[in-house]
């Protein structure tokens, strides 16, 4: 099991997730320069948070024109596990491998804080080892209002591609407990095949419990626990 | 030959006599470039002319040392276990007063670099900020604009904002305080230098293009008051955070090479005191073509290029072979980079441009900017204000309860919440304890090793007096940290005061930095690094003087820390340091209950440093020995802020029993006096009398002041009792509602 995570000029969740995946959760990790061509040897691809390129035209709209992104567009489009976090969910979306948009934050500031989310399916390649559905994780962003139109609403809600939602301590999504003024409290989605899921919040920050918690982690180990069941079917 | 008018000499801020003095010096007549280089590394900023003589008195000495202060960009502390920090406070106030959003921005910025130039990774940061009157325009214009550049500066870097502060008074109203404070994290074996090995290294500027911003920043905005600066903005430079964390990246890896040699930042006075202070670590000349330097603009002369302060850009020292690596790796982070000199052995700084030489000048004289000495009497204003009757002000018409929640709803009190949350204060996932807290609390990856980290300053305090005031600050920050666990390591102290060619303002300087020394060396700390910030003055008024003091600390079992909040139902309130938990009228100097209900600033203060290093042990060592369960120093408002503070962040009430009852007239000095060397611990009844018992040994004072516990923080025998809802609201909304924002 190997993990790639992705570096462009302006991420810094990269060492994070380095230390999250290998050091914490004993995962090999090696990072991918946002100049490679190709992901080959990488069993998931990481898109870490950060601000690729500044972003100063819109987040995340010139980091999918690197040359690292067609490679991962194909690995996701050959059913790859693909993960974006922040930066990363905003680069997927302006990508096209997630549908709808980050804009920015309902109040106009950035945020950084930690808050909770409830898991809306644990049978996901992203979240089959979460024992209970209510966690707590930061966040740190200033474009984390996910928008779309009413019918593609409809659809990540009809298909059950919304993962994760924006709550408050009891695992309800309400007005007061959404950080960002996201559609429907969405602070992570799939895409409609479930192998590329983008999310605001950030798992790499919680993986300790001296940092402040370990709700992340689980991602890591479902991420795993998904590609060797893959590969044990495919030799079968 | 006709002699230089005074406009030419006060563009470069020099006066006539430090003219005729490079006159002496260089036996000739200075060139017009030679006058900027001269007007820039003599003034304030870059020669500390009216610090420098002060600054020699502070303790500079520690077993943890590796890298001496003043040596190098910042003083280097070995933490253990084969890792050093590195750590410095800078101001970017005049910038910040005329530009809020990228005066601030780049104040970040510019601290980084400093931090950066050591070899060490920039691990977290804090603002100690001061603004004016709350309600006035103005002030929430600046607010608002330096909170926004602080916020997309910090967090496009990726370098966590942990912790600092934010302090109204009405001084700041023209001239705000942007002070901030880096630490950075390197292995022992690469700290970096900021010199070159031998003549021959040649020279590389690397980052962003120079321009024509920022000209004049060091000899010109930061030389002068404040009625000049509006004129100024052209000299603001403007940020941009992606080239910083680029560089950022890019020099951590190129300080690994061989063929690296040195590196320094291009701050004020950009590549001219940046080159000049290398070639002076180095015992060597400098030769500079400024054609290479790659530029923004067209037709830029000599003397732009040598003093534009454009930030993001690094100048490193390297050798003349085998340095392609190097240029592979800036290659690979696309930056823009330029050989723009070599160091020599003549002792000169020798600037041409295309063949053609502008200057050659020695470095020796450059770099040794005129001391001033200073006067000692003490201005008689002062005698007034220390002699301020208390008994002359009119009563309290508010009861106790109404006090106390107009104090927890004061700025100065109130959660700084809404500003921090703006932070980024988590990335690179090191933040034990975050803003909110005493101090910050950073792990070190790798290492079973964390620090603690707090920045202070008290300019009413320092104001009523400075001796005084100063040492608390220096006090307030290691307690800050002690109440932690952490063993205070060393400190970085931020000086902003007003035009040092007063008499006041070299009173405030000379007595507030021999508080500083006499308090470093009582708390056994040294001051590794600095900054001076003068001239923070308008036509109408001057600031407060305003030390900050940033202090580190270690603790070496994380799990043994305690943060401020109390805990459990039950456990007992004990103050250390005092034997009532009342305070008394001396108290109420330069007190922020003084401020809030009186709009006054006067009376005196007092410090024993001894009793100060006494509390500040007893408290460590009952964390590490894991008698107390919290600890939380009484701070702004005192001792029944500090309580209130407590339970708000516990989510707990209180009852408060005193042996001594509150007095008719005196009770809000009582209850909001600011006495120094006060700590509010909480802890478990079976470790009541041992905790006691260490004070009397360490001869403490001590005081047992209550119980944790209930819904409403009570105060028996006094009728007083605030619910905690309503504390808690008033705590939470208060800095919003003064602000209006």
């Amino acid at each position: 099991m190997k993990f790639g995570i992705v570096v462009f000029p302006g991420t810094w969740s990269d060492r994070d997730m380095h230390y999250a995946i290998s050091t914490v959760s004993q995962y090999d990790a090696e990072y991918i320069w946002h100049q490679d061509h190709t992901v080959d040897g990488f069993d998931a691809v990481i898109l870490p948070g950060g601000f690729s390129y500044g972003d100063y035209l819109r987040a995340g709209a010139i980091a999918r024109f690197s040359p690292v992104m067609e490679a991962v567009s194909d690995f996701a489009r050959g059913g790859g596990i693909v993960f974006g976090s922040c930066n990363g969910f905003q680069i997927l979306c302006e990508a096209g491998l997630l549908p709808g948009a980050l804009v920015r934050n309902d109040h106009t500031q950035f945020r950084c804080q930690v808050v909770h989310l409830k898991v809306a399916h644990r049978d996901t390649p992203f979240t089959s080892r979460y024992e209970n559905d209510l966690l707590t994780m930061p966040i740190s962003h200033g474009e984390g209002n996910f928008q779309a139109d009413e019918d593609t609403i409809a659809e990540l809600e009809a298909n059950n591609q919304v993962l994760f939602r924006y709550s408050d301590a009891d695992g309800n999504a309400t007005a007061a407990s959404n950080p960002n003024g996201s559609i429907n409290n969405i602070a992570g989605i799939v895409n409609r095949a479930g192998n590329v899921l983008g999310m605001m919040p950030h798992p790499e920050r919680a993986c300790e419990d001296i940092i402040g918690g370990t709700d992340g982690n689980p991602v890591w180990h479902s991420i795993a626990q998904y590609v060797r069941n893959v590969r044990t079917t495919t030799r079968r | 030959m006709s002699p230089i008018s005074d406009r030419s000499l006060a563009e470069v801020a020099l006066s006539r006599a430090e003219y005729e003095a490079i006159c002496d010096r260089l036996g000739r007549e200075p060139n017009g470039l030679e006058l900027g280089l001269f007007g820039s590394m003599w003034s304030e900023h870059c020669g500390y002319k009216h610090t420098k003589p002060l600054l020699r008195t502070l303790p500079n000495t520690s077993d943890r040392l590796l890298v001496a202060p003043g040596a190098e960009n910042a003083g280097v502390i070995d933490v253990g276990d084969g890792h050093a920090i590195a750590f410095k406070i800078e101001s970017h106030n005049h910038p910040s007063a005329v530009e809020p959003v990228q005066g601030a921005a780049t104040g970040v910025g510019g601290i980084v670099r400093d931090i950066l130039a050591m070899g060490a990774r920039p691990i977290a940061l804090l603002n100690s900020l001061r603004f004016g009157e709350p309600s006035r325009e103005r002030t929430r214009y600046l607010v608002s604009g330096v909170v926004s550049g602080i916020s997309d500066y910090g967090n496009c870097i990726g370098v966590p904002n942990v912790g600092g502060e934010v302090v109204f008074h009405e001084s700041y109203d023209d001239n705000p305080l942007i002070n901030v404070m880096c630490v950075g994290i390197i292995e022992n074996a690469d700290v970096m230098s900021a010199r070159a090995d031998a003549p021959g290294d040649i020279l590389v500027i690397v980052g962003a293009k120079t321009g024509r911003d920022g000209i004049h920043g060091a000899s010109g905005l930061a030389s002068q008051t404040l009625q000049d600066d509006a004129e100024m903005r052209p000299a603001v430079q403007v940020g941009n955070p992606f080239m910083e964390k680029v560089l950022i990246e890019a020099c951590l890896e190129a300080a690994k090479l061989q063929c690296v040699v040195g590196m320094q930042d291009c701050g004020a006075a950009g590549i001219t005191s940046a080159s000049v202070e290398m070639a002076e670590r180095s015992g060597m000349g400098i030769a500079i073509d400024t054609s290479r330097v790659p530029q923004r603009e067209d037709g830029m002369t000599p003397y732009e290029v040598m003093l534009s302060e454009s930030q993001e850009r690094m100048l490193l020292a390297v050798k003349p072979d085998d340095n392609e690596d190097l240029f592979v790796l800036l290659d690979k982070w696309e930056l823009p980079y330029a050989v723009i000199g070599h160091f020599s052995e003549d002792g000169n700084v020798e600037v041409s441009a295309s063949g053609t030489r502008h200057c050659s000048t020695p470095v020796s004289v450059l770099a040794d900017a005129p001391e001033y000495p200073f006067r000692t009497s003490q201005p008689p204003e002062l005698a007034e204000v220390q002699a301020f009757d208390f008994s002359s002000l009119p009563p309290m018409s508010m009861s106790p309860t109404e006090a106390a929640l107009h104090m927890l709803r004061a700025p100065n009190i109130a959660s700084k919440r809404p500003v921090w949350q703006r932070y980024d204060h988590q990335v690179q996932n090191n933040t034990v304890a975050g803003p909110g807290n005493d101090a910050a609390v950073m792990r070190i990856q790798g290492t079973a090793k964390t620090i603690a980290m707090s920045t202070d300053g008290n300019g009413a305090s320092v104001f009523v007096n400075p001796y005084v005031g100063a040492a608390a600050a220096v006090a307030e920050a290691c307690r800050n940290v002690s109440c932690l666990g952490a063993t205070p390591v060393a400190i970085t102290d931020g000086l902003n005061y007003g035009n040092p060619e007063t008499d006041a303002v070299q009173y405030q300087l000379q007595e507030s930095i021999a508080g500083i020394a006499d308090a470093a060396r009582a708390l056994g700390v040294p001051v590794v690094s600095g900054n001076a910030s003068l001239y923070n003055e308008s036509e109408t008024s001057r600031i407060l003087p305003t030390p900050i003091v940033g202090a580190v600390g270690i603790i070496d079992d994380v799990a043994k820390t305690v943060g401020p909040a109390f805990r459990d139902d039950g456990d007992h309130i004990v103050l250390l340091g005092s034997e009532s938990a009342w305070d008394n009228v001396a108290g109420a100097g330069g007190s922020e209950a003084l401020q809030r209900f009186y709009g006054i600033t006067a009376g005196d203060a007092s410090i024993d440093l001894e009793l100060e290093a006494a509390v500040q042990d007893l408290c460590r060592e009952l964390i590490h020995d894991g008698l107390i369960k919290s600890a939380h120093d009484c701070a702004t408002g005192g001792f029944f802020i500090a309580l209130l503070e407590a339970c708000i962040m516990g989510c707990t009430g209180a009852t408060i029993t005193t042996q001594r009852k509150l007095h008719e007239t005196d009770w809000v000095w009582q209850m909001f006096g600011e006495s120094q060397s006060r700590v509010i611990v909480t802890a478990h009844d079976e470790h009541l009398n041992d905790i006691l018992k260490r004070a009397n040994e360490r001869g403490v004072p001590w005081s047992q002041a209550g119980l944790v516990g209930g819904d409403s923080i009570r105060v028996s025998d006094e009728g007083i009792s605030i619910p905690l809802d309503l504390a808690q609201q008033a705590w939470s909304t208060g800095f919003n509602a003064a602000l209006g924002f």
